[in-house]
């Protein structure tokens, strides 16, 4: 550890802190350009978000445009949004009127707590079964765990959800359907996210084993006298660790972004939702909230890993 | 209860193993789903968007949260709400309002004159139903009268008091720049938490002006999937849950714990034409796009509701609006392509009719916010193909309508119009058929008949009088199909067994919750 803060740490941290800056920047140009650059008027669109389809009229379209200053040119709403983000200001939503802060916060909040949670329970799951079946590669645990992973990874998550709904909520009236804000609500879009990752992190982790068992190292280490369990422990888990932690990281990334159809069938609110939302609405502020919060969030979690990968293989990457 | 064969037996007990083995250790079977003591749970589509009364407002008043002055009956009647009476001059441009006395915000404040008079004039610089009566000035009459004054006559004012844009909120409610911050409302039902876009949750006003509502606790989830919302009916999770998609409302039906009720809304599934298409602006051709629609098709095929095939605009439980009358319910094919050979569309080889070497394409544009609607469209796309009329269906934006509608490139719209926005079909027949038509009704299209029937309905007339221009809107929109309609909608909610009293509104307005109690 000690080595690590003197050596590469600092230089790390110090160069993820300026990606983060990039990635803020970037972000802010981009969405702001990609929605300016889509067909259609902004103002029609924007009103169809705050007034619902029932509601949109030439006349609710005019009433935005004349609200949000829709006519100032483009540069200069650009401008305006990158002096409010260095005041750290998000501004508000433009569909729902609240600030982009607080809308971000709540759903980026319960996006955070239903990925953890499920790629928490998932390493519980899909990992220890790999390993097992790694260390046996062709047994009958591996072909099972590798049927079982397939089956898992051809059903879409919406489909595993609605049995996982069907069976522990309908039938055995065990879990509540959908909704959020309780532990027993959170249980079953948790499950069903942990069941399809783990699907895959069993096959990654299966073959990091496998991979290392049949290493030079490892058979070394079983003929200098080692027990199985020891050797695994001292010269398996380690070195399997690395991939496997790695993939963790970008299948954690791909979760937060990836799971609006989960949120949608157990009604969460999370950020997905949110995106594709502002995204049909022309909800400029919101747009940039949110891929803001993702960004910085990929930046955030990459920097985790890596700090950790480096704890775990101190030998240092390919420079 | 009946249980759902999602697994063949024999399948049930490995997928269990299978869920224990990958190390789930699951509660014990509880009483987890037999409803939190107290709390009725509402389970309903909309989102909670925005507290703001001209923008999602309605989900406040459906839940009995805030209230408007004039209130709806279970027959469509416009009833006193917040006000306890009416009056009108002579001339009809003075409304003197009477208001309830005793009525208190959920602050505790009481309603007054002032502060009603300033949530109306919040309300009537927003967008909106209200926006659209030719106001003159808002006042206080005295200390419990408010005085509307209008540029000229308009009948339907009261109906639009009762759109849900039209809500008495406490001055506490607004923001300096007038925007809502809160909802304190006059309503049975109080709220105490707003998980915007999600969730909410309320309970009972004890101070409430009428009858107090019968269950102490209420949470309301927006679940935007039919397939969560049904599954949330099955398994108890919701006690009052609306909007059922077809096979979900077969499948409730046959629940034992759920009863599953029905009523026509006056939303009308219609096609939109620019009459001012070159192809479009005979009235041939309308007739014949009319004429093979196979209505009852879609009905009973892509909606599973017999009923809902739509001869007419005007829906029934629109009082005398609609007519005995109406379009057939099945194509008729022959007469449809004889009406295009008349018109000068002759087909060609491929069966796809031409006039002077131009092909008969038409571009028809839909929005997916009511899912039916894109599913309608290519069903629509595939009959018209059968008298050689080349559709092409364009999914995209609400919004691409009225922006089409305005800058003239739309052809055709597939869209979902509601009569109902407010407790009166006129209000959304001046917008849709009045002079220069309108974003959701008709383009390029005029009738001076229509204009004057509208006209002497806004001014307001006798009852006999006015039911006999309401027909003839109805006859000139069937005669002339500036729109031609497809089907109706109906309101669908599955109501769990543990609690009664549950009523339907013909116009959605209200959820009519205060009503629901627990079955002892």
């Amino acid at each position: 550890m000690g080595a690590l803060i003197n050596g590469p740490l600092p230089r790390l941290l110090l160069a993820r802190a300026g990606q983060a800056v990039l990635v803020a920047v970037m972000v802010g140009v981009l969405t702001f350009v990609l929605v300016r650059a889509l067909p259609g008027d902004m103002a029609y669109r924007i009103a169809a978000g705050r007034y619902g389809f029932d509601w949109v009229s030439t006349a609710a379209a005019e009433a935005v445009r004349q609200d949000l200053g829709l006519d100032q040119p483009a540069p200069l709403a650009l401008l305006a949004w990158l002096w409010d983000l260095l005041r750290l200001d998000l501004g508000q939503s433009l569909v729902t009127g609240q600030t982009v802060a607080e809308e971000v916060g709540h759903q980026f909040g319960h996006s955070l707590l239903l990925a953890a949670s499920a790629a928490g329970l998932s390493l519980l799951i899909g990992p220890p079964l790999g390993a097992l079946a790694g260390l046996r590669p062709g047994g009958v645990l591996d072909r099972g765990l590798l049927l079982v992973a397939v089956l898992m990874r051809s059903v879409p998550p919406f489909t595993v959800g609605v049995v996982l709904i069907l069976l522990l909520s309908v039938q055995a009236r065990l879990l509540p359907a959908a909704g959020s804000g309780s532990l027993a609500h959170t249980i079953l879009p948790m499950l069903t996210l942990a069941l399809c990752l783990a699907a895959v992190s069993a096959r990654v982790s299966r073959d990091a084993v496998a991979g290392v068992t049949a290493s030079a190292f490892y058979t070394f280490g079983r003929t200098k006298g080692l027990g199985g369990g020891l050797v695994f422990w001292r010269h398996g888990l380690r070195n399997a660790g690395v991939p496997v932690l790695t993939y963790f990281g970008v299948q954690f990334v791909g979760l937060v972004e990836g799971m609006v159809v989960i949120e949608t069938l157990f009604a969460w609110p999370g950020i997905g939702h949110a995106l594709v939302h502002a995204v049909v609405a022309r909800d400029v502020p919101m747009i940039q909230g949110a891929a803001l919060a993702m960004g910085l969030f990929v930046v955030a979690m990459n920097t985790v890993i890596d700090v950790v990968c480096a704890l775990l293989d101190p030998r240092g990457g390919p420079s | 209860m009946r249980r759902v064969a999602l697994l063949p037996p024999r399948l049930r007990r490995p997928v269990s193993a299978l869920l224990l083995s990958l190390g789930l250790a699951l509660p014990a079977p509880a009483a987890l789903a037999d409803a939190p003591a107290g709390i009725l749970t509402v389970t309903a589509p909309w989102e909670v968007s925005s507290l703001d009364p001209a923008r999602h407002g309605y989900v406040f008043t459906r839940l009995q949260i805030a209230e408007t002055l004039v209130d709806v009956d279970k027959a469509g009647g416009l009833v006193p709400g917040l006000a306890e009476g009416w009056q009108v001059d002579a001339a009809g441009v003075v409304w003197t309002l009477t208001l309830r006395r005793g009525v208190l915000f959920h602050d505790g404040t009481p309603m007054t004159a002032e502060t009603v008079a300033a949530a109306l004039r919040t309300a009537a610089a927003k967008p909106g139903p209200l926006a659209s009566a030719p106001l003159e000035s808002i006042a206080v009459g005295g200390p419990e009268t408010v005085v509307i004054r209008l540029k000229e006559p308009f009948a339907p004012l009261l109906a639009t008091l009762a759109g849900t844009a039209a809500q008495i909120l406490a001055p506490a409610s607004y923001g300096p720049d007038g925007t809502v911050t809160q909802v304190i409302g006059t309503g049975p039902f109080r709220l105490t938490e707003v998980k915007p876009p999600q969730s909410l949750a309320a309970e009972r006003f004890d101070r409430y002006w009428g009858q107090p509502a019968g269950v102490g606790k209420m949470t309301y989830l927006a679940a935007g999937r039919g397939e969560t919302r049904a599954m949330m009916a099955e398994s108890g999770d919701a006690d009052v849950v609306y909007t059922l998609d077809p096979a979900s409302r077969q499948r409730l039906q046959r629940n034992p714990a759920v009863t599953v009720q029905a009523l026509p809304l006056p939303r009308t599934v219609s096609v939109k034409l620019n009459a001012g298409d070159p192809a479009l602006s005979d009235l041939r051709v309308r007739r014949a796009l009319a004429l093979a629609v196979d209505r009852g098709g879609i009905a009973t095929g892509l909606l599973r509701e017999p009923g809902s095939a739509a001869g007419q605009m005007f829906p029934p439980g629109t009082g005398d609006w609609p007519l005995p009358e109406g379009l057939p319910l099945r194509a008729d094919l022959t007469q449809a392509a004889a009406l295009l050979t008349e018109a000068g569309w002759v087909p060609g080889s491929d069966g796809l009719r031409s006039r002077d070497g131009k092909p008969l394409k038409l571009t028809l544009r839909t929005f997916p916010d009511r899912p039916e609607l894109p599913v309608i469209a290519t069903a629509l796309q595939a009959q018209w193909r059968e008298i050689g009329v080349d559709v092409a269906v364009s999914v995209g934006n609400s919004s691409d309508v009225p922006a089409g509608h305005r800058d003239g490139t739309l052809q055709m719209a597939l869209m979902a119009r509601s009569f109902g926005l407010v407790p009166d079909p006129l209000v959304t027949a001046l917008q849709d058929f009045g002079p220069g038509g309108g974003d959701w009704g008709a383009m390029n299209w005029s009738s001076p008949a229509m204009e004057q029937a509208l006209a002497t309905l806004k001014r307001g007339t006798d009852p006999a009088t006015a039911t006999g221009l309401r027909q003839t809107v109805s006859r000139i929109l069937l005669a002339e199909l500036p729109v031609i309609p497809v089907s109706w909608y109906q309101q669908t909610v599955a109501v769990s067994k543990r609690v009664s009293g549950l009523t339907l509104d013909p116009y959605e307005r209200s959820y009519r919750l205060s009503e629901v109690t627990w079955v002892r």
